[in-house]
């Protein structure tokens, strides 16, 4: 057995696991977003989830790194806490934030870490940024609604898992880049009974469209509404 | 094991004395030889019509000579470069040889025995007629090793290099084991010219001890630097050095593959490597059984699109295998995992070019070259404000100064140096302070800067340390793969809090959240572009706070740069009666004349172009510029008479 230590928890835990996985199994909440339980690899995108590991000269995220035996973790030191806050503020700096009108509303993930890191929602201190769509969004079965992803990935990768491949795919680049799904033909789509990517979705930004209206989707959403 | 014995010798033997006998054929004694350059520096600068103008002016007077394309020496302030050897002189060095002076030349020198000396740049060897290139310190501080033959040879004959003894490098390393090579290149300490400055010894030991059936080597050319051309202008210039390299690496780390990577903008740069790949293949250097042995090496190339970002090295895997260029986390590290999930080494071009040399002469010959840690030649594109752009080839441990101001000529026009921005678009941008920093990968870093590319941009005293910033933090935030939270969200905050600055509408509290968001984004980001992308902003605020703050303060720029904080004028008293050399050259008509026959500007129409400061003779030089813009005088447009 490997023993670690997490801000003074020991800790036993067996191999093949990432540090985040063994302290969230363990009831030690690291803020994370792009991580998904079962997954072989995690795309370590969302930077949330950083720990400060004694002999380390930088907070690192803790989706990747295996745990070793004699490991000393601190998963609160302040400029863990500086990092994941920062990263929240940027995620919510391009968010439509519009609770109230959301079907997350009370089990959003981002309401939970805003929470747990003391956050708020509408933060001033930095701009609200929208992004440019640069593709048809549009899709006989999909609605996505960019303005609300975080661009987790999850939903690419319970596809990927589901089919083998991923209907769902990236598009456009950079602060642009966007979920989408380019195959346009529904009946080449093995979406009937599959909701997989709605149901990870962890801040309701895709829906299959039969369903859009009860997502509160009759009116696109009002935007920007800054505060 | 070693591969090399008696039989490879004689087949190697055979074909230098083959390639020996082939170049040696093909001068023809007694007639002159003319050399141009035509990398794509040269291309752009005219060659293709020098070279016509040369072969027009030869018909027509008939005389014979050879003309012999070549790549580049990396003098770019002199393209079209050419070199004469006209038997009874010494071999001569001539720059900006445009098609006219090509004319010339033939007529004057070939013809008439007259060297035109006011053509030329120096001779390439010792003599009492012409002064020597090597008296210019653009020559003599330099150290050439990796570009030492560029611009010597023609790319695309491989005998040229054999001749010169090409190729020996590998044959050596043939006759040594893998770990004897991988010894000596740890020896040299030769690290990484991509960037990072990762000893190159340590890489490709860890990839030859990987557990791994399908090992390959990449060449990285993706140079995505804006401004750095430093590899393509090897691809161009001697193709094979770089080759050589390549399989001396394979060799070492026993890989049966190797991938050049080179961004398709380089057209002329993927020629020439298909064409020496196909050379080096037929002689047997490259291919399967290289030279009779059991190592057998196939070399590909793929053109990556040209995203910057597929320079990294995790990227450029995934462009490869198919995938959206986006970095993944290391590690694992791509010698442990990664083509196909197989140990791959990656090299820089400067890097892979640097092994034939070292080879060749010995890891304490190299060391003998540079500092401690840093050893060898630094190979840098300079461009911006100084005399003498171009590549620079300098022994590491060389000050920044000394690179500035005495290689490359120093500033022109009399301007002050401001700022020197160092190691591509997220570099450092460091002042004068500065000047006696050491180049070499630690110095550079300490100083908040770094080697990267190799990329460096001068700047005078006209330049405004914001719109820098701003323009940098645009190539990088256009360049983000979008992946991770940091650099596509964090880089275009930065972006739209600059633009907000320059335009004169930046708040107190701006410069704080810059420098927090700076660092959080230094810090946090996954791949080394976010990792690096905020150094412009980081180092300006450091150096050159006061002009930040003259913009957010006083909506002041003081380099008069920033075109929403500056105005155009015209000064009344030097402003001659009667001249309207500035009217034609306003394009959107706000230069009116006044009531006493001056001319003015309408600062409500002017678009800050900047054109009217051009035309305006010399002799007057009345139009000026302020900042901020309401200190230019305003002066009433007289009324419209009704006609
Ligand atoms: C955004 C980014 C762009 C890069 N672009 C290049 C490039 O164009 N050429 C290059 O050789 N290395 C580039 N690198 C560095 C590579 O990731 C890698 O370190 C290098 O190719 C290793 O070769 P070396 O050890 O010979 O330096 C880049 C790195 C980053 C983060």
């Amino acid at each position: 057995m490997i023993k670690v230590n997490v801000d003074g928890r020991a800790i036993e835990v067996g191999e093949g696991q990432s540090l985040l996985a063994v302290c969230l199994q363990q009831g030690i909440f690291i803020p994370h977003l792009c991580f998904l339980e079962g997954m072989p690899e995690s795309p370590a995108s969302c930077r949330l989830c950083f720990v400060d590991i004694q002999g380390e000269p930088a907070p690192v995220a803790s989706c990747k790194v295996p745990p070793w035996d004699g490991m000393v973790v601190r998963t609160d030191t302040e400029r863990v806490r500086r990092l994941q806050k920062s990263a929240l503020r940027l995620l919510l700096s391009v968010h439509h934030v519009d609770c109230r009108n959301c079907p997350s509303n009370k089990k959003c993930v981002l309401q939970d870490l805003a929470k747990f890191l003391g956050v708020p929602l509408k933060s001033k201190k930095l701009e609200h940024l929208q992004r440019e769509i640069g593709v048809e969004l549009d899709h006989p079965l999909f609605q996505f609604v960019p303005e609300r992803c975080v661009l987790c990935e999850k939903c690419i990768a319970v596809c990927r898992q589901h089919n083998d491949f991923s209907l769902l795919t990236f598009a456009k680049r950079g602060f642009n880049t966007v979920v989408t799904c380019f195959e346009k033909d529904p009946d080449r789509l093995p979406c009937s009974d599959c909701r997989a990517c709605v149901e990870i979705c962890p801040v309701s930004a895709i829906f299959l469209k039969n369903e859009a209206a009860e997502a509160c989707l009759d009116q696109p959403p009002p935007f920007p509404d800054s505060p | 094991m070693k591969q090399a014995n008696s039989d490879v010798l004689e087949r190697f033997r055979t074909l230098i004395r083959q390639a020996r006998q082939t170049v040696q054929e093909s001068k023809e004694p007694g007639k002159p030889h003319i050399y141009i350059g035509m990398a794509t520096c040269g291309l752009a600068a005219g060659a293709t019509e020098t070279k016509q103008a040369f072969e027009e002016t030869l018909a027509e007077r008939g005389i014979e000579a050879r003309i012999i394309p070549v790549g580049c020496i990396g003098h770019c302030y002199g393209e079209p470069l050419v070199v004469i050897e006209n038997p009874g002189f010494p071999a001569i060095c001539y720059h900006k040889v445009t098609a006219g002076k090509a004319g010339a030349l033939v007529r004057a020198f070939l013809e008439e025995g007259d060297p035109l000396f006011e053509y030329v740049l120096g001779a390439l060897e010792e003599n009492d007629l012409i002064p020597t290139v090597m008296d210019f310190p653009r020559f003599n501080l330099e150290r050439r090793v990796v570009m030492a033959d560029c611009g010597a040879l023609d790319p695309e004959n491989i005998d040229q290099y054999l001749a010169g003894g090409g190729y020996e490098s590998l044959l050596k390393a043939l006759e040594m084991t893998p770990e004897e090579v991988i010894q000596e290149i740890i020896d040299s300490g030769l690290r990484g010219r991509g960037g990072a400055g990762f000893p190159t010894g340590r890489k490709w030991q860890a990839a030859r001890s990987a557990d791994g059936s399908r090992k390959t080597v990449i060449c990285n050319a993706d140079e995505g630097d804006p401004g750095a051309y430093m590899d393509r202008t090897i691809l161009e210039s001697n193709p094979h050095q770089l080759l050589e390299g390549l399989a001396v690496c394979a060799y070492a780390v026993e890989a049966e593959n190797a991938v050049i990577y080179v961004r398709a903008e380089y057209p002329l740069a993927v020629k020439m490597i298909r064409r020496a790949i196909d050379q080096a293949g037929q002689a047997g250097l490259l291919g399967a059984h290289i030279l009779g042995t059991r190592f057998s090496l196939s070399v590909s190339v793929f053109e990556g699109s040209g995203a910057f970002v597929c320079g990294e090295e995790t990227a450029l895997i995934q462009s490869l295998e198919g995938k959206r260029g986006m970095p993944q986390h290391r590690p694992p590290y791509p010698v442990h995992k990664g083509l196909w999930q197989q140990p791959t080494v990656i090299n820089n071009v400067k890097t892979l070019s640097s092994v034939p040399t070292i080879v060749k002469k010995g890891a304490a010959w190299y060391r003998q070259i540079g500092t401690q840690s840093s050893p060898g030649t630094a190979i840098f594109s300079v461009v911006g404000k100084v005399v003498h752009p171009g590549l620079v080839e300098i022994p590491m441990g060389t000050t920044l100064g000394r690179l500035i101001f005495e290689i490359c000529g120093g500033i022109p026009n009399r301007k002050k140096f401001k700022a020197v921005q160092i190691g591509g678009p997220s570099g450092g941008c460091l002042p004068e302070s500065f000047m006696d920093t050491p180049v070499d990968f630690d110095s550079l870093t300490q100083a908040g800067a770094m080697m990267g590319s190799g990329g460096m941009v001068v700047m005078d005293e006209d330049s405004c340390l914001v719109n820098v910033a701003r323009f940098f933090i645009d190539f990088t935030q256009n360049e983000s793969c979008g992946k991770c939270t940091f650099c596509r969200i964090g880089t275009r905050h930065i972006l739209n809090i600059l633009e907000r600055i320059t335009k004169g509408e930046g708040k107190e509290g701006d410069l704080e959240t810059l420098r927090e968001l700076s660092q959080d984004i230094k810090t946090a980001s996954l791949c080394g572009l976010g990792k690096t992308a905020p150094n412009p902003i980081l180092t300006s605020l450091e150096y050159f706070r006061e002009e930040y703050q003259a913009h957010i303060r006083e909506k002041r720029c003081p380099a008069m740069m920033c075109r929403a904080l500056t105005a155009f004028y015209i000064d009344l008293d030097k402003c001659a009666r009667g001249c309207d050399a500035c009217v034609g050259s306003c394009p959107v008509d706000a230069i009116f004349t006044t009531k006493g026959r001056k001319k003015a500007i309408d600062q409500e129409l002017c678009v800050k172009c900047g054109e009217c400061m051009v035309a305006c003779p010399t002799e007057y030089d009345a139009v000026g510029k302020v900042s901020p813009s309401e200190l230019a005088p305003v002066i009433e447009r007289p009324q419209e008479k009704a006609s």
